[in-house]
């Protein structure tokens, strides 16, 4: 089943189009990875689904239905934001005492045992917390609620890399044990792909990648070797990247298993591209086609 | 961990059948489980799933439901053959490729292979 999905959905501010004619459809009970530039548009999104924010233009069906002040949807639904606001004087322990309420697949036990794992003083005001232990609330919080859709937005700001690997095994381990559909906006992608089932990529307010992470071992490939037989192999294909380093040179380019053969025919060293450098490859070439099409009109 | 030049879920599943032959898992016994691979490897479900089922689908492992997946009755032997095969293509050819830029004969690297395995 479909726990997403989008058609031509849109959010204009003025001028800027944040969310712009996105037609995408995610799968239930698998983790989805939703990456982009700052400003690229995934919080927007985000906030369409959960209904935070009103469409300009399109349609959107979350678990089955309109999301937009549907609290049955809603109530399934765990929005971990990126700055979360919370009043002046609540403590950690008040937001999870909101949060055993809200969510009706809450589980105390689990939610103590991830605020003893990730240090979290839930007596103290939220004001006095450290900006890691305020993203440690949305974890714990993200978690324990055990929604069957949950939304995680940059969720580790300030957090050191011992809690973020903490954070990915916590989310595996109970996405094994009780499967949910998970949407998770980050910006460490090498930390994450192999957590990742599925990827879309946002940039400018539309979708640029949409598809299995399986598939995207094979999405482009690099290739090096002497500069001649490098440029030999480009002749005609299309080129995300070439450098040139004396009479060596390292390029990539769109994958395939052709473009593979072809490479090591033509004597070529080959190595897969990470998603990084994948996202990298795509955001810039997006971007200076970009800047190529105003600089022609 | 895992050989980040292939995809991951036949990375995984070389690294059992690499397991399978040095014995650490023996015939009928159990392997890990998905959601035990995915935890140690720090990797998605679904690819744990995926690369187990391809040694599933080969005969390598045999589920038995409700309890796990276990090695098959002859496996360590089906797969000490079939990377024997492939031993030739995958290890020699390229010996051969660059001992013939450094100028070395066949005959040579018969005599260095021999020289490196007394030592």
């Amino acid at each position: 089943m479909t726990a997403i999905a989008t058609t031509g959905l849109s959010k204009h501010f003025g001028d800027v189009r944040a969310v712009d004619d996105v037609d995408i459809a995610l799968a239930e009970l698998r983790i989805h990875g939703l990456l982009g530039r700052n400003g690229a548009g995934k919080t927007t999104l985000m906030q369409l689904l959960t209904g935070q924010v009103f469409a300009t233009r399109g349609t959107m069906r979350v678990l089955g239905a309109e999301p937009v002040e549907n609290a049955d949807v809603l109530s399934q639904t765990c929005f971990i934001q990126e700055s979360q606001k919370y009043p002046d004087t609540f403590r950690a322990i008040d937001v999870l005492r909101i949060a055993a309420g809200a969510y009706p697949n809450w589980d105390q036990e689990y939610a103590d045992q991830l605020v003893e794992e990730f240090r979290l003083p839930v007596k103290r005001t939220i004001k006095k917390l450290s900006r890691g232990q305020l993203s440690a609330i949305g974890i714990v919080v993200g978690l324990a609620s055990r929604a069957p859709l949950t939304f995680f937005d940059e969720p580790y700001l300030g957090l050191d890399a011992v809690a973020r690997r903490m954070f990915y095994d916590r989310l595996l381990a109970d996405f094994a044990e009780h499967p949910r559909t998970v949407v998770l906006s980050t910006h460490h992608i090498d930390e994450v792909s192999n957590l990742l089932e599925h990827v879309v990529i946002l940039d400018e307010g539309q979708v640029l990648l949409d598809a299995d992470t399986d598939e995207l071992q094979d999405a482009a490939l690099t290739v090096s070797g002497r500069a001649t037989d490098v440029d030999a192999f480009l002749a005609g294909r299309e080129v995300l990247e070439r450098t040139v380093l004396g009479t060596l040179a390292t390029a990539t380019v769109p994958g395939g298993p052709d473009a593979k053969r072809a490479a090591l025919d033509a004597g070529l060293d080959v190595s897969p591209v990470s998603l990084q450098a994948l996202f990298v490859h795509l955001t810039t070439a997006n971007a200076s086609s970009r800047a190529t099409d105003v600089a022609t009109v | 961990m895992l050989d980040d030049s292939k995809p991951l879920f036949v990375a995984l599943a070389e690294q059992i059948e690499d397991g399978i032959l040095d014995g650490t898992y023996a015939e009928d016994a159990p392997v890990p489980s998905t959601n035990e691979l995915a935890a140690f490897l720090r990797i998605n479900p679904a690819t744990a799933g995926k690369g187990l089922g391809l040694l599933v689908d080969a005969g390598v492992l045999v589920k038995r439901r409700g309890i796990g997946m276990f090695v098959a009755p002859g496996a360590p032997a089906a797969l000490r053959e079939r990377r024997r095969s492939a031993f030739a293509a995958q290890f020699i050819a390229p010996l051969l490729r660059e001992a013939d830029q450094l100028g070395i004969t066949p005959d040579d690297l018969a005599g260095m292979i021999r020289k490196e395995a007394d030592r």
